[in-house]
C-alpha cells in the first residue's frame, strides 16, 4: 500500500467509524442487500477491500451510487461491522473533490416527474453531490 | 399534551395529506402540535459518516427548540424520523460530533431533546387504547398492510421503535382502528427511495416486490409513513391504493375530509 | 527474633532473562533477621529443594522466603519442603519476582529493583509469622448431582460405581434431559433413545443413587465435605412410591390441549403425562397449570381411572434436607430464542424451525412419527435450507445472540442434512455456512461424506432474509465463492440457534458462591488444568453448563468430574486452610458488622462472660468464627470498626509491614 492510499483507507475508516477488522467473512449483509444485482463490488466485498486498502477499484466503481443506505446490512452484521457506514465514507471520498459531483442540480429538472416527491430530490442531492 | 412538531418540506408539498390528517387526529386526541418556528429540512437523509456536521444542523436546531421548551420533538415523515433521531444519538454519543457541531449554535445541545415518531407518539404516550377509545367509525373488515420500508425502523439500536425484522407498531394501531393488519414479508424492505431518480427501474423492481407480496398476501390497501415510498409503490403500478397512516387513522376518528 | 533464609529462584532465564538474581539474593542478605541468603537455577527442582532442606537444618532457619514463580504455582510445593525439613509450613512466604516482575518488566535494572522490594516485603513480613496448624473437618460421603442429562447422568452412576451414595435432583419429571429429545448422534449416527435410556435404567436401578426428579436445589449451605442442601419436592399430585406407569391415565384426561414440551410444542399432551415411554422414574405428573381438577375442583377422571389409587390432588411440595460431601452442576443448555432473529421469520412460518425442533420432527416417538414433514401443512418439503451460526459468534449486540462459537452445530447440521438425504433422496437439501468447524474424531470424515455422498449442497454464506410467500419460503442468500446472491424457494427451513446455559445455572451459581463468566457458564478452577472444578471447593462441573459440548465430550467431562468426587469422598478427613479469621474478644464490642459481611455465614455471636478489672464478672456478646465454614476472605477484616477481628497468616500488622518494607 502505498502513502496516499493508506491515507485514503485511514480516512475513509476514521469518517466512517467502521472497523473492518470485526468482518468475520459471513457474508450476511450481501445476502441481505437489496441493491446486490445493482452492485459491482458487493457489502462484504467493500470491507474486505477496505481493509486491505485495494480502495482505487472502489472509488471509480457505480456501486457506490447503488447504495440506498437502507441499514439493512448494519441491522443484520453479526458483527457490528457496519457495511453501509464504509459505503458511504468511500462516496464521500469521492463526490467532496471539487467536480466529482455524481448529481448536478442542472440535471435534476430532467428527472423529474409531476408527483415525485421533494424528500426524492433532497435525498439524492445529499448523497451524490457536495 | 402539547408537543413540537417538526413536518418536514414534503408535508407542505407533495403530501400535504401526511401533515393535514396528522393534525387532525392529533386534535381528537387532545395532542397540540406546536411546529418548531423556522424549521429547516432535515436533508431527507442521514448521511452516517462522523465528519458530516452541516448537513445535519438544521435537525439539531429543531432538537435544541424543543428540549428548551422540554417538549418531545415528534415528526410524522419516516425520513425526517429518522434523520432527526440518528442526529440526536449522535449528539448524545459521538463526542467529536458534539463538539464540533456545538461550535455552530448559539445555545450549547448534548441530545437532551425526546424524539419520536407520531406512531411512537400514539403508542407510548397517548396509547392505543385510548386511540381505539375514539374511534367513530371502526375500520371493520378492512385488511391493511403496514408498509414500514427502512426508515422507521432501522438501525434499530438507534431508532428503538420496535422490532426490526417482525414489528407490530402500525399493525396494533391498525387493530386498535377496528381494521385487519396484513402480516407479509417485505413490509421492512426498501422500496428503492431517491434510486427512482437515476434508475426507476431499479425501484420499481423493488417495490413491486413490496406491493405484489401486500397484494398476495390479501392485503385491500397499503398505509405508510413515508412519502417517498408512497410515490415509488403508487408509482410502479400497485394494485392497491396506498395511503399514509394518518388518513385511515383520522377516517377512523370521523375526522376524514370526503374526497 | 527470627532466623530466616532466602531462596532466589532463576527459573531458568525466565526470572534471571530480566532480574540479577545474584544481586537479589545479596541485597536480601542484609534485611533484619535474614541468615541466610542464596540463588539457583530451579529452587522448585529436587536439588533446588534440597537447598532449602539443608539450609533449613544447617542455620537453624525459623522461617523462609522463596522469591520465585506466583505462590498459586509453587507456594504448596515449597510449604511441603520446609514441613519436610521439620519447619512449619506456614513460616514460608512466597515474593512472586516472575509474574508480577520478570515477565512485565523489559530491562534488568527495573527487573532488579522491583525483585528486591518484593523480596523486602516477604521478609518483613515472615518476621511477624507464626506458626499455623490447619484444623481438620470431616467427610460426608455422599454426593449431589445438580441435573440428570447425559453429564449428570454420566456423572452418579461413575460416583455410585466407586460405591459412594449419589441423589440427582432433576427439575423436569424425567432425567434424560436434552439427549433424550435427540433422534441419531454424530458421527456414529446410533439412535439417542438406544444408548441413553440403558444408563437411564441404570441409574434407576442402582442400589446407591436416589433420583428427586421434579425437584430443585433450594438452598445450599455448609462447605467442602460438608455441604448442607435443601431440596424442594415440587409436589407433583402422583404418589410416586404407587404408580406403576402403566399410563391410562394420561390416555383419559379430558385436558387435551396442553402444550408438549418434550416435541418443543410441536404437538399436545394431556394434563397428566409421562414426558415420554422410557421417563426415569416412570410415574405421572400433574401439571397444574392445565388440571382442571386442581383449578375448579372438578374433574377427578385420572384418580377414578388410576386403579393403584396413586393420584393425590392434595399433595404439597416437600423440603428434603440432606448432607453432601461433594455437589456437581450438570444444569445443561438450552437453544437460545429465536424472537431476535425474525430476518429468518421463525415467529412468522410454522416452517421455519430449529434444529432441536428438527430432531423432533425426525424421531420416531416425535409429533410426526417420524417422518419428515411441514409442520404447517404435514407435506413432505422438497427443498429444506439450512442456516448456521443463527445466533452463534454474533457480537453485535447482546441481547440478540452470543459472541461465542455453539460447537456442536456444525456436526448435527452435517447430521441432520445427511439423514434427510439418506432417507429422501428426492430432497434438495442446501446448508449456509460461515466456516464448517469439525474438529473431533471423526468429524470432519463425517461431513465430507456428507457432501461427497449424499450430495448435501454446502455454500460458504450467510441467509439474509427469509420469506414467507404463500406455502414457501423465500430465501435470499450470498454465495461467497461464486459472488452471486441466491434465491432459493424452499419448503423448510432449519436454523442452527446458539445454545446457552440453562436459566436455573445463575441462580444456582449464587446459592453454590460459584462463579460464572459473563455468559453465564460455570468457570472452572483453571482452564487447562483444573477443568472440572468450579474455584468453590468442593463444587464440580460436568458438562453444557461450562462450556458448549457435544456428548462424547460431555461424557468425558462427566466421569472427569465424578473421578474428582470419588478423590474428595475416599477421604475421610479434610485439611482446613488455618489462614481463616479470629476475633481478639477483649476488642469485640459485638456490633455484628462482621457477621453481616460474612460471604459464608462463618460468624455467629455469643454471650460470653468476662472477668472485669474489678473481679466482678460481665457477659458481653463477642464474634466467634467457625474456622471450617471460615474461607479467610477477609471481609470480616476490614468490616471491623474496632480492630479486634484479624485473618491469621495475613494480620493488618503483617500487611502493614510489607507495605513498610515496600516503602522504605
Amino acid at each position: 500500500m502505498n502513502n496516499s492510499t493508506e491515507n485514503l483507507q485511514k480516512e475513509i475508516i476514521r469518517s466512517s467509524g467502521v472497523n473492518p477488522k470485526k468482518c468475520m467473512r459471513c457474508g450476511k449483509c450481501s445476502a441481505t442487500c437489496p441493491a446486490y444485482d445493482e452492485m459491482e463490488y458487493h457489502p462484504h466485498q467493500f470491507v474486505y477491500m477496505v481493509e486491505n486498502g485495494d480502495i482505487q477499484p472502489l472509488l471509480e466503481s457505480k456501486s457506490l451510487f447503488q447504495c440506498l443506505t437502507c441499514f439493512a446490512c448494519i441491522e443484520r452484521c453479526p458483527r457490528g461491522v457496519e457495511p453501509a457506514k464504509l459505503v458511504e465514507a468511500v462516496r464521500l471520498a469521492v463526490i467532496r473533490k471539487q467536480g466529482a459531483n455524481h448529481l448536478k442540480a442542472d440535471d435534476i429538472p430532467a428527472l423529474l416527474d409531476e408527483d415525485m416527491p421533494q424528500q426524492a430530490i433532497v435525498s439524492a442531492l445529499r448523497k451524490y453531490s457536495k | 399534551m402539547k408537543v413540537s412538531y417538526f413536518p418536514g418540506c414534503t408535508l407542505k408539498t407533495k403530501a400535504k395529506q401526511l401533515d393535514k390528517y396528522t393534525r387532525k387526529s392529533a386534535e381528537v386526541l387532545d395532542i397540540t402540535l406546536e411546529e418548531i418556528e423556522n424549521w429547516q429540512c432535515c436533508g431527507g437523509v442521514f448521511t452516517t459518516a462522523r465528519d458530516e456536521i452541516a448537513t445535519k444542523l438544521s435537525s439539531v436546531r429543531a432538537l435544541s427548540e424543543a428540549a428548551k421548551k422540554d417538549q418531545i420533538l415528534v415528526s410524522v415523515c419516516s425520513a425526517c424520523h429518522n434523520v432527526i433521531k440518528q442526529t440526536n444519538n449522535a449528539m448524545q454519543t459521538d463526542d467529536e460530533f458534539n463538539f464540533r457541531v456545538n461550535q455552530y449554535i448559539d445555545e450549547e445541545y448534548n441530545g437532551e431533546a425526546k424524539v419520536m415518531h407520531f406512531l411512537e407518539l400514539l403508542r407510548d404516550e397517548v396509547g392505543f387504547d385510548k386511540v381505539a377509545e375514539k374511534v367513530k367509525k371502526s375500520l371493520e373488515g378492512k385488511k391493511v398492510a403496514a408498509y414500514y420500508g427502512c426508515l422507521l425502523l432501522r438501525p434499530s439500536s438507534v431508532m428503538q421503535m420496535d422490532d426490526p425484522e417482525n414489528p407490530t407498531i402500525i399493525e396494533d394501531l391498525i387493530s386498535a382502528l377496528g381494521g385487519e393488519p396484513v402480516i407479509y414479508p417485505y413490509r421492512n424492505e426498501c422500496c428503492g427511495g431517491y434510486i427512482a431518480l437515476e434508475n426507476p427501474e431499479s425501484a420499481k423492481a423493488r417495490s413491486n416486490k413490496v406491493t405484489d407480496s401486500a397484494a398476495k398476501s390479501g392485503a385491500e390497501i397499503i398505509v405508510t409513513a413515508c412519502p417517498l415510498c408512497k410515490y415509488n409503490l403508487e408509482k410502479n403500478g400497485s394494485e392497491i391504493p396506498v395511503v399514509y397512516f394518518t388518513e385511515l387513522l383520522a377516517e377512523a376518528l370521523g375526522v376524514k375530509e370526503e374526497n | 527474633m527470627q532466623r530466616i533464609g532466602v531462596f532466589v529462584c532463576w527459573c531458568g532465564s525466565n526470572i534471571a532473562g530480566t532480574v540479577d538474581v545474584q544481586a537479589v539474593s545479596d541485597a536480601l542478605q542484609n534485611e533484619p533477621g535474614v541468615v541466610f541468603s542464596t540463588n539457583y537455577q530451579y529452587m522448585c527442582s529436587q536439588a533446588g529443594q534440597d537447598i532449602i532442606k539443608n539450609a533449613i537444618a544447617e542455620h537453624k532457619l525459623t522461617g523462609i522466603v522463596v522469591c520465585s514463580c506466583s505462590p498459586r504455582m509453587h507456594e504448596a510445593t515449597f510449604r511441603k519442603t520446609a514441613a519436610a525439613a521439620g519447619l512449619n509450613p506456614y513460616m514460608v512466604e512466597i515474593a512472586n519476582i516472575r509474574e508480577q516482575c520478570s515477565w512485565v518488566h523489559k530491562d534488568m535494572p527495573t527487573g532488579t529493583e522491583k525483585a528486591i522490594i518484593l523480596g523486602k516485603a516477604a521478609v518483613a513480613k515472615v518476621n511477624l509469622n507464626a506458626p499455623l496448624k490447619p484444623g481438620e473437618s470431616p467427610v460426608t460421603k455422599r454426593a449431589l448431582v445438580i441435573g440428570g442429562g447425559i453429564a449428570g447422568i454420566q456423572t452418579a452412576l461413575d460416583i455410585a460405581e466407586a460405591g459412594f451414595p449419589v441423589d440427582i435432583v432433576e427439575k423436569k419429571p424425567t432425567i434424560g434431559g436434552k439427549m433424550a429429545q435427540l433422534d441419531k448422534t454424530f458421527p456414529t449416527l446410533d439412535c439417542a433413545a438406544c444408548i441413553l435410556t440403558p444408563k437411564m435404567v441404570d441409574v434407576a436401578q442402582n442400589e446407591n443413587i436416589r433420583i428427586f426428579s421434579y425437584s430443585e436445589v433450594e438452598e445450599v449451605g455448609g462447605f467442602v465435605g460438608n455441604f448442607d442442601v435443601k431440596i424442594r419436592k415440587k409436589a407433583r399430585f402422583v404418589n410416586e412410591d404407587i404408580c406403576t406407569g402403566c399410563g391410562i391415565c394420561t390416555e383419559k384426561c379430558p385436558q387435551k390441549k396442553v402444550p408438549n414440551e418434550f416435541n418443543l410444542g410441536m404437538d399436545n399432551r394431556r394434563a397428566i403425562y409421562i414426558p415420554f415411554a422410557q421417563a426415569v422414574p416412570k410415574v405421572a405428573t400433574i401439571d397444574a397449570d392445565y388440571c382442571t381438577m386442581l383449578k375448579t375442583g372438578k374433574c377427578g377422571v385420572c384418580s377414578k381411572v388410576c386403579t393403584a389409587g396413586a393420584i393425590d390432588y392434595t399433595q404439597k411440595d416437600e423440603i428434603i434436607e440432606e448432607k453432601y460431601g461433594a455437589i456437581v452442576a450438570a444444569t445443561g443448555f438450552n437453544p437460545i430464542s429465536m424472537d431476535k432473529f425474525d430476518e429468518y421469520a421463525y415467529n412468522q412460518s410454522k416452517d421455519v424451525i430449529t434444529s432441536l425442533e428438527f430432531e423432533r420432527l425426525t424421531n420416531a416417538a416425535g409429533p410426526s412419527a417420524g417422518k419428515l414433514v411441514r409442520p404447517s401443512d404435514g407435506k413432505h418439503p422438497h427443498t429444506i435450507v439450512f442456516v448456521q451460526c443463527v445466533g452463534s459468534r454474533c457480537a453485535a449486540c447482546a441481547e440478540k445472540g452470543k459472541e461465542y462459537c455453539s460447537k456442536i452445530c456444525c456436526m448435527y447440521t452435517a447430521k441432520h442434512a445427511m439423514l434427510t438425504r439418506d432417507k429422501y433422496p428426492d430432497t434438495d437439501v442446501y446448508v449456509f455456512y460461515i466456516d464448517v468447524r469439525t474438529p473431533g474424531k471423526a468429524f470432519d470424515e463425517f461431513y465430507r461424506r456428507a457432501v461427497e455422498e449424499y450430495g448435501v449442497h454446502y455454500i460458504k454464506g450467510m441467509v439474509g432474509k427469509v420469506s414467507p410467500e404463500g406455502d414457501k419460503l423465500m430465501v435470499q442468500a450470498s454465495d461467497l465463492l461464486a459472488n452471486k446472491q441466491l434465491h432459493i424457494e424452499a419448503d423448510l427451513v432449519v436454523l442452527a440457534a446458539a445454545i446457552e446455559p440453562d436459566k436455573s445455572a445463575r441462580p444456582l451459581a449464587t446459592q453454590l458462591t460459584a462463579s460464572m463468566d459473563t455468559n453465564d457458564f460455570f468457570t472452572e478452577a483453571h482452564p487447562k488444568l483444573r477443568p472440572v472444578e468450579s474455584p468453590t471447593a468442593g463444587v464440580f462441573l460436568s458438562g453444557t453448563c461450562q462450556g458448549p459440548k457435544d456428548i462424547p465430550e460431555t461424557v468425558s467431562q462427566a466421569s472427569a468430574a465424578a473421578a474428582k468426587v470419588i478423590g474428595l469422598l475416599a477421604k475421610d478427613k479434610l485439611t482446613g486452610n488455618p489462614c481463616v479469621a479470629g476475633s481478639d474478644e477483649l476488642m469485640c464490642n459485638g456490633c455484628s458488622s462482621c457477621e453481616r459481611v460474612c460471604p459464608y455465614g462463618a460468624i455467629t455471636y455469643v454471650d460470653k462472660e468476662f472477668r472485669m478489672p474489678d473481679r466482678t464478672t460481665r457477659v458481653r456478646r463477642v464474634a466467634s468464627v467457625n474456622e471450617a465454614v471460615c474461607q479467610g476472605c477477609g471481609a470480616c477484616t476490614v468490616a471491623c470498626p474496632s480492630g479486634a477481628m484479624d485473618l491469621k497468616g495475613f494480620a493488618t500488622k503483617q500487611i502493614i509491614a510489607e507495605v513498610d518494607a515496600i516503602c522504605r
